[in-house]
């Protein structure tokens, strides 16, 4: 049986600031996400060649430059805490145990933390000079 | 003796269904990011293995589920959007039904303009 709060159950005061913190980190990350993705899709999709342009030179291109690091690294860490936050959010509709439910979302936040740690060191420490051709090509791989 | 339905908070309309298609196009971007900074994160591995897993996406499956990706990616930023107006918007309650049908109409506009040259990209 699942059983709906009331508006007038009990919750700390904590409790509830924090959850408006996510409710007002929803809608604003969510303006933000709408320029990055929709750029990113237009940039990445439509331009050039689109999804036939996408290869590993294409990415060296592009991060070449610190803008798209930042845009790249923003966009990654705004999107996975919103995604993140969104689906605790269905897990606490649909679960009705309370073990399931704290499992669920523990397992999300560990998700979401390890992926962003991992795209930020990918992006940031980016090395063009692992490949031949630019070996070959690129000023800053014959130091 | 026939027995009533149980009671239910779904109440039907456009507010119900931009809410389960909101909920449903967020899941499945969400899954669709989750494999996405896995395979981005191979390009710190190496060339090769980056250009093997995106060539993946330039094949026709892969590339029309990515129509699919866009279509849920607009409908879902755009109806944020209408949530965003809802909330902050005085006037915002008021005017969601026909909010709903703009978020429709635009998502739809945007759509009818990437997928050609998409479809181009991925088939020609
Ligand atoms: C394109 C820009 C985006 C905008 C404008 C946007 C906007 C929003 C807003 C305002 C909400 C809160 C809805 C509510 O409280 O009723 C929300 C929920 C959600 N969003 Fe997004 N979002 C965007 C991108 C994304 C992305 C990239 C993901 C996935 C990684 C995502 C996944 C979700 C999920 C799972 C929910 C929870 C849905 C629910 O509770 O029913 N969104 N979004």
């Amino acid at each position: 049986m699942v059983t709906i709060e009331t508006p007038r159950s009990p919750r700390s005061r904590k409790h509830a600031q924090w959850e408006k913190w996510g409710w007002l980190y929803m809608r604003y990350s969510g303006a933000v996400l709408l320029i990055l993705i929709f750029g990113h899709i237009v940039i990445n999709l439509l331009s050039g060649e689109g999804i036939k342009q996408i290869d590993f030179a294409f990415v060296a291109g592009k991060w070449a430059s610190p803008f798209w690091q930042v845009y790249d690294v923003l966009m990654l860490w705004l999107a996975l805490i919103h995604g993140t936050n969104g689906m605790r959010t269905i897990v606490n509709d649909y679960t009705e145990r309370e073990t399931v439910r704290k499992a669920l979302n523990y397992t999300l936040w560990i998700v979401c933390g390890l992926l962003i740690v991992l795209g930020t060191l990918v992006c940031v420490t980016f090395d063009p000079c692992i490949d031949q051709a630019m070996r070959a090509s690129l000023e800053v791989c014959k130091g | 003796m026939p027995t009533k339905p149980a009671g239910t908070l779904y109440r039907g309309k456009t507010g119900m269904w931009s809410w389960v298609l909101h909920r449903i196009t967020g899941v499945a971007i969400f899954f669709f990011l989750l494999v996405h900074t896995l395979d981005t994160a191979l390009v710190r591995v190496s060339p090769e293995a980056y250009n093997a897993v995106i060539n993946t996406y330039k094949t026709p499956i892969i590339g029309l589920a990515e129509l699919g990706l866009v279509a849920a990616l607009l409908f879902h930023g755009l109806n944020g959007v209408r949530v965003m107006l809802i909330d902050f918007w005085r006037k915002g309650s008021k005017y969601q039904n026909v909010m709903f049908w703009i978020v429709i109409g635009i998502a739809f506009i945007l759509f009818l303009g990437f997928a050609p040259r998409h479809l181009m990209h991925v088939f020609g």
